[in-house]
């Protein structure tokens, strides 16, 4: 990738660790660990990848996203406000009995968000029947979903991961935010989901391993989900949890704690430098 | 017109309507006991089996109702509005997507395969989803006519069927409007509000009590939400008392449904017949709904019993 977009990527990227961010500190809730380690892939699907129009989120035959880590909207919101989808400003709302931005995504709250969520393992199920749709009308259009590595604990994502293979569809990429991590700690402790490419590829999909923060690596993933033909692909991101954030970073605490008003500003104060380096 | 299921009429519509929608049908497995096979035959690349994982095929609903198409997505009543309550409480009532959900094989008249396919909780479980509409149509005709005033109605619908074989209570030209109840029959001294396989017995009571000189009001609680208020309180006022007949609990469903609005609007007795607070058990359908009490000769006790309450 050209080294200035890479730049511009990364740019984007730190904003929305920091918008996310603001809107959990206003919130006094939600959940930063998931929204930060998801940061780049979120930055590149919105930046980079989709199909999408800001000015007219219904257009038809727009790509399509599915957040079925439904918790880490923070993220998302960062992502589409970023996008131009609604203002930055909105962000402080989140949460609000009258905001825009409920706790989970809600598709007729927010522009740009097509698939409510936040119950694991429906949103994969979702972007299935979103995929076989364009299929079924001959539509070129894309799906992406996002997903959890704990995630993948619920058996309705091995469901439709039978299902996406059965039917063929290319058109669905996954991506799995392998952090390690959930709420009740390391993700093979809880109840392992490993290995999670072998198991994928034992369904009959296309799995793709991935740097979720490394933009050249997201690149090479996307491009080669985009070009593999007549199975679903899986991209399994390695990310860090909280990534970004140093004392956020790896730790399972973070998983859905808003920080107090010291955290806030010592993460706002290392994001901040991190934008202020890359605008030189 | 020969004695037809209710998951027949179902059925048919289903392949009437492929001629008129961008639509897709998925199943769970159940394609020729759903009858949603009728519509596969006709346009077998809109027929999606999902296999059996029924959870995952209601959140699959709501995706390709979200790109624009209709969807009716068909299973057992126990495993569409049971085993995928979650999913379509989530998937499908939170994002109002539409979804018409069409469950067939409902209460104990699935018979010999017992408590655990004897789905009684199903409108309790849907109808307490807020957007969720729930229609549980009673012959043939009303069936197929309501299946395609689905297809039009903006938002989730559940459709409730059964598996036996039954009588026309409607002329073929009969219109039926969701949330418009049916005055079937009309009376004076009580009132029988019924819904589903329910309804026939109501019809009988109603010729078992009328030789007993008992005038008893008959209405098809075809839709269950959004209930007809103004029938309810109608037949409260002019016949004050009502007995619900109902193949499902006592507990959450018609009966709770019709008690709801006249406690709060036309007080009077009102008894439910139904599945008292205890699952199924196996046998021959008809004798299993006579075991349980779900009978014209029950429905006729409890009305006047109903009659006697008023006094």
């Amino acid at each position: 990738m050209d080294s200035n977009r890479k730049k511009a990527l990364a740019l984007y990227a730190a904003k929305l660790r920091l918008l996310a961010l603001e809107g959990i500190y206003s919130a006094k809730s939600g959940h930063p660990g998931g929204s930060l380690s998801a940061a780049e892939i979120l930055t590149y699907l919105y930046q980079e990848e989709m199909d999408i129009d800001p000015a007219n989120p219904q257009k038809p035959d727009r790509d399509r996203f599915v957040l079925s880590k439904g918790h880490v909207c923070p993220g998302l919101y960062a992502a589409l406000a970023l996008r131009g989808f609604f203002p930055v400003d909105a962000m402080k709302t989140l949460r609000k009995p009258d905001s825009i931005l409920q706790g989970h995504p809600d598709m007729r709250s927010t522009p740009g968000v097509d698939m409510s969520s936040g119950s694991l393992g429906q949103g994969i199920s979702a972007a299935c029947g979103m995929a076989l749709s364009a299929k079924l009308s001959g539509k070129e259009s894309r799906v992406y979903a996002l997903m959890g590595d704990g995630e993948l604990q619920e058996g309705q994502c091995w469901e439709a991961f039978m299902f996406a293979a059965h039917y063929k569809l290319d058109n669905l990429c996954a991506v799995i935010d392998f952090n390690g991590l959930q709420i009740d700690g390391d993700i093979t402790k809880v109840l392992s989901p490993l290995p999670i490419d072998e198991k994928l590829r034992s369904f009959n999909w296309n799995v793709i391993l991935a740097d979720a923060h490394d933009f050249d690596s997201l690149e090479t993933a996307f491009a080669n989900a985009r070009a593999h033909k007549g199975s679903p692909s899986a991209i399994v991101a390695k990310s860090v949890k909280g990534k970004g954030v140093s004392f956020m970073e790896n730790e399972a605490g973070w998983h859905g704690n808003a920080p107090k008003q010291e955290q806030y500003e010592q993460a706002v104060a290392e994001l901040t430098a991190v934008v202020k380096a890359l605008e030189v | 017109m020969a004695d037809k299921a209710t998951r027949e009429a179902y059925g048919d519509a289903l392949a009437e309507l492929g001629e008129q929608y961008d639509m897709v049908v998925l199943d769970a497995d159940l394609s020729k006991s759903t009858k949603t096979d009728t519509f596969k035959k006709k346009f077998p690349e809109r027929f999606i089996n999902c296999g059996i994982a029924e959870g995952n095929m209601m959140s699959i609903a709501a995706g390709i109702a979200a790109t624009g198409k209709l969807v009716f997505a068909s299973s057992f009543a126990m495993f569409a509005a049971g085993r995928a309550f979650e999913q379509v409480r989530n998937s499908i009532g939170y994002t109002r997507l539409p979804v018409k959900i069409g469950a067939t094989h409902a209460g104990l008249s699935v018979g010999e395969d017992g408590a655990t396919h004897q789905c009684n909780e199903d409108i309790a479980t849907m109808r307490v989803i807020p957007n969720m509409t729930v229609v549980v149509p009673a012959d043939y005709i009303s069936t197929k006519a309501l299946v395609k005033a689905a297809a039009k109605f903006d938002g989730p619908v559940y459709l409730r069927m059964g598996r036996l074989a039954v009588p026309n209570l409607y002329k073929e030209d009969a219109s039926f409007e969701i949330g418009k109840a049916v005055e079937l029959f009309p009376g004076s001294d009580a009132t029988i509000i019924a819904a589903g396989l329910m309804l026939h017995e109501a019809v009988q009571a109603r010729e078992l009590l009328a030789a007993d000189g008992i005038s008893v009001r008959i209405i098809d609680m075809h839709t269950i939400k959004p209930i007809d208020k103004e029938i309810i309180v109608k037949a409260a006022r002019e016949t004050g008392a009502i007995v619900t007949a109902e193949e499902h609990s006592v507990i959450g469903g018609l009966g709770s449904a019709v008690s709801e609005v006249v406690c709060e609007h036309m007080p009077c007795p009102v008894i439910k017949v139904g599945v008292e607070d205890r699952f199924g058990k196996s046998g021959e359908a008809r004798s299993v709904l006579k075991l349980f009490g779900l009978s014209a000769e029950n429905i006729a006790e409890k009305v006047k019993a109903a009659i006697d309450l008023k006094k």
